[in-house]
């Protein structure tokens, strides 16, 4: 066997049989799958409560004509009582709150005299719900006193959606943009997360020869450069291995949860999907849009510069890692240098969520997923709208040759690195290791 | 006699500073080779530049007559002074993974692995992490992962650091049977007294120069003074104190015996033998001790070092 099958053996190895590896392999997703659980219990518990509002209507508009919703109903009480006395009345009682129309001259007067009486704030949702059936009856009434036929009026109205279709005539809808964030998010996320953990990972193990000055003795039989590279795809395949080890047991901790409480998740989504699908014409319609858009999507490029930027991206960052396991002697002393190489991806995780959402093509999105940097990031969250090929190639090209420089940086100062002990080097050194 | 190693004109800077200046070092094969200085000296830099972790600036390094190449890796045996094992792995496994690493297969290793253990009489450490063991044990296994792939050439940086005497002595037979073998073995210490009872030459690098080589006998001869240390009995001390101050150069000396006696170390001229000295102290008194001062490693090396 030679070294580098060795060492990236040895690596993998102590890394899968590592205790806290395997317990956190276990862990994660059955506290992620836990937690996920109990949000959802909980605000469900939450939302259980139907809260009563009571209404004193002094206008006599709008009795009969409001509607409860799931979370909240109405009662209308005597409009012999005084304000004063209801409020009195409903704090002795269970009630959510006090509605109050008071007496008006005019429709329009409505808008600023009604109030809401509660003990605390209310909530966003029940202040919409509250408004909207308000507003509904409110619109209603002026239309009438306006000498028009409120039904008629709702049986006319027309929604209009127009067809999307690019250029290519390929045709898209509205779907597709939620979709293709969720895919290009994904990836560009999930990057960030892989980056952060393993290479974490890579440097302390860099760390761990240097402490435990095993290092010498490795290196008078491996070459520096090998050990490195050795390490670097020894942790990655511990990580691809933990990563694939989260999705299944994800899968089966979720099944079992869904099959032990009764939560049908199935029918959780069709109500949600239900929702949406009113006002997107059917069901029908919106199933049909999902399958169009995912056929739409640039499924084989995006898997393949997934892959690319993955790896490029992730190796780019794992070398810069270990240059600092190397530059250090001590986990505590690698916050100065760690934060310079989290600033690049954090920045490029911010512009992913918010610049490359708005506009996918704008010149900020552009630059930045050219800059080898963010690219990675960044490319990948624009690709799923349609990037020209020839500027995935040139950012993909930017990144690999960024890369073996990066790898050339870091195997310099690790090379000079792992044979210093007992400090912590300056910046200022580390440009001067790079001379030797 | 044939060398196995030879460094000639080896220079190394790290930046501004320079680690070795134009050393030139032969080691004989079969020799044991003490590589000597203060702290600082380049001694590292030296052993690291033959073992291909550092580059030499200038110079070439052969052995066995080879300009030095990756593959010699194998014929060599590196004991760092800085040495230490991977804490979370399993003794066994951890051995097997550096003796694969210096070109050993598999089985093969495990076969020398089990000879060692046995030797050392560690056999059943195998499945021990490295945490349980103590500095003097891991150090034990740091040396048979050093000597199991019989190296033509060992380098031990330090090695007896962190024993106990007995295993210290354990470890120096070993080191001495190994050269019997037919192994060379480069010993870099600061502990003058294994130098004193293995190294057959030695070289002394100071402040990145090497100042001193040769056989460690060769040594001692140039650096005698024709100096003896002698314990006479006499009837009249002040006066034979007296005649001897006269005609040679005289230092008291201490040294234990059950006599009541004149105690001085005698510096003779270079002209004179000993036989001189002797005939002139039986004439004066009963000569109790007599013995030619030599000096020891540890002199040397301090005289030297304050010499440069």
């Amino acid at each position: 066997m030679n070294h580098l099958s060795l060492v990236i053996k040895r690596e993998y190895l102590t890394k899968i049989r590592n205790k806290s590896f395997v317990i956190m392999t276990f862990l994660s997703p059955l506290i992620m799958v836990g937690i996920f659980a109990l949000v959802a219990y909980l605000s469900q518990l939450n939302n259980e409560k139907i809260r009563v509002i009571d209404v004193l209507d002094e206008s006599g508009l709008f009795a009969g004509y409001l509607e409860g919703t799931e979370n909240m109903s109405f009662q209308m009480i005597s409009e012999q009582i005084s304000l004063e006395e209801a409020k009195r009345n409903i704090s002795e009682s269970e009630d959510y709150g006090l509605l109050y129309i008071p007496e008006t001259e005019t429709i329009s007067g409505l808008e600023k005299t009604i109030v809401f009486y509660s003990e605390d704030s209310p909530s966003l949702t029940l202040m919409r719900d509250l408004e909207n059936t308000l507003e509904s009856r409110a619109n209603t009434l002026k239309l009438e006193e306006a000498g028009l036929d409120a039904a008629r009026i709702k049986g006319l109205r027309l929604n209009i959606r127009p067809k999307l279709e690019t250029f290519e005539g390929e045709e898209t809808s509205r779907m597709g943009s939620g979709l293709k964030l969720i895919f290009g998010g994904a990836a560009g996320y999930l990057l960030f997360m892989f980056i952060i953990i393993y290479g974490n990972m890579i440097m302390r193990s860099v760390i761990e020869e240097k402490t435990s000055r095993i290092v010498e003795v490795i290196i008078s039989s491996v070459k520096p450069t090998k050990l490195l590279l050795g390490k670097i795809i020894g942790t990655s395949l511990a990580g691809v291995t933990q990563f694939v080890a989260w999705v299944v047991l994800i899968g089966i901790f979720g099944w079992m949860i869904t099959a032990v409480f009764g939560i049908d998740p199935a029918a959780l989504q069709q109500q949600q999907a239900a929702a949406q699908a009113e006002s997107l014409g059917g069901m029908e319609q919106m199933v049909q849009d999902v399958f169009l858009e995912i056929n739409q999507l640039p499924i084989l490029n995006l898997i393949v510069m997934f892959l690319l930027f993955f790896v490029g991206g992730y190796l780019l960052y794992a070398s810069l890692y270990a240059s600092v396991g190397a530059a250090v002697d001590s986990e505590t002393d690698t916050q100065q240098f760690i934060f310079p190489i989290l600033m690049p991806l954090i920045l490029a995780v911010y512009v992913g969520f918010f610049t490359v959402i708005d506009n996918p093509h704008g010149m900020v999105s552009q630059v930045f997923s050219y800059i080898p940097f963010t690219s990675p990031v960044v490319m990948l969250m624009r690709i799923p709208f349609g990037v020209p090929l020839w500027q995935q190639l040139i950012s993909v090209a930017l990144l690999f040759i960024t890369f073996f420089g990066t790898v050339w940086v870091a195997a310099k100062i690790y090379r000079v690195g792992i044979l210093m002990y007992g400090k912590k080097a300056s910046y200022k050194e580390l440009m001067r290791w790079l001379k030797y | 006699m044939e060398k196995l190693l030879v460094a000639q004109n080896v220079s190394k800077s790290f930046g501004s500073f320079k680690a070795l200046n134009d050393v030139s070092i032969e080691v004989p094969k079969g020799s044991i080779f003490g590589l000597l200085g203060p702290n600082g000296a380049g001694k590292t830099t030296f052993i690291r530049i033959i073992n291909q972790i550092t580059m030499p600036d200038t110079g070439s390094v052969t052995l066995d007559g080879e300009p030095l190449q990756p593959d010699h890796i194998t014929h060599i045996g590196y004991l760092p002074e800085e040495r230490g094992l991977y804490k979370s792995m399993k003794v066994g496994e951890q051995a097997l993974y550096l003796a694969q690493l210096k070109g050993l297969d598999k089985q093969e290793a495990k076969r020398k692995l089990r000879y060692w253990f046995e030797r050392l009489e560690i056999g059943d450490w195998w499945d021990k992490k490295i945490q349980e063991l103590s500095k003097g044990m891991a150090q034990k296994i740091q040396f048979v992962v050093t000597v199991l792939h019989e190296p033509k050439l060992l380098i031990f940086d330090e090695p007896f650091s962190g024993f106990d005497p007995i295993n210290a002595n354990l470890i120096k037979d070993e080191i001495l049977q190994l050269r019997d073998q037919g192994a060379t073995v480069i010993f870099s210490t600061h502990r003058m007294e294994s130098v004193e009872e293995m190294c057959d030459h030695i070289a002394l690098i100071h402040k990145s120069n090497k100042i001193l080589d040769g056989r460690l006998v060769d040594i001692k001869r140039a650096y005698k003074n024709n100096t003896y240390e002698v314990g006479l009995l006499t009837d009249d001390d002040v006066k034979v104190l007296a005649e001897m101050k006269d005609r040679f150069d005289v230092s008291p000396a201490h040294f234990k015996t059950i006599n009541d006696e004149l105690q001085y170390k005698i510096q003779i001229p270079e002209t004179a033998s000993p036989n001189d000295l002797i005939q002139f102290l039986t004439q004066r008194g009963q000569i109790t001790h007599f013995v030619e001062v030599v000096p020891s490693a540890n002199d040397i090396f301090i005289e030297t070092v304050k010499n440069n």
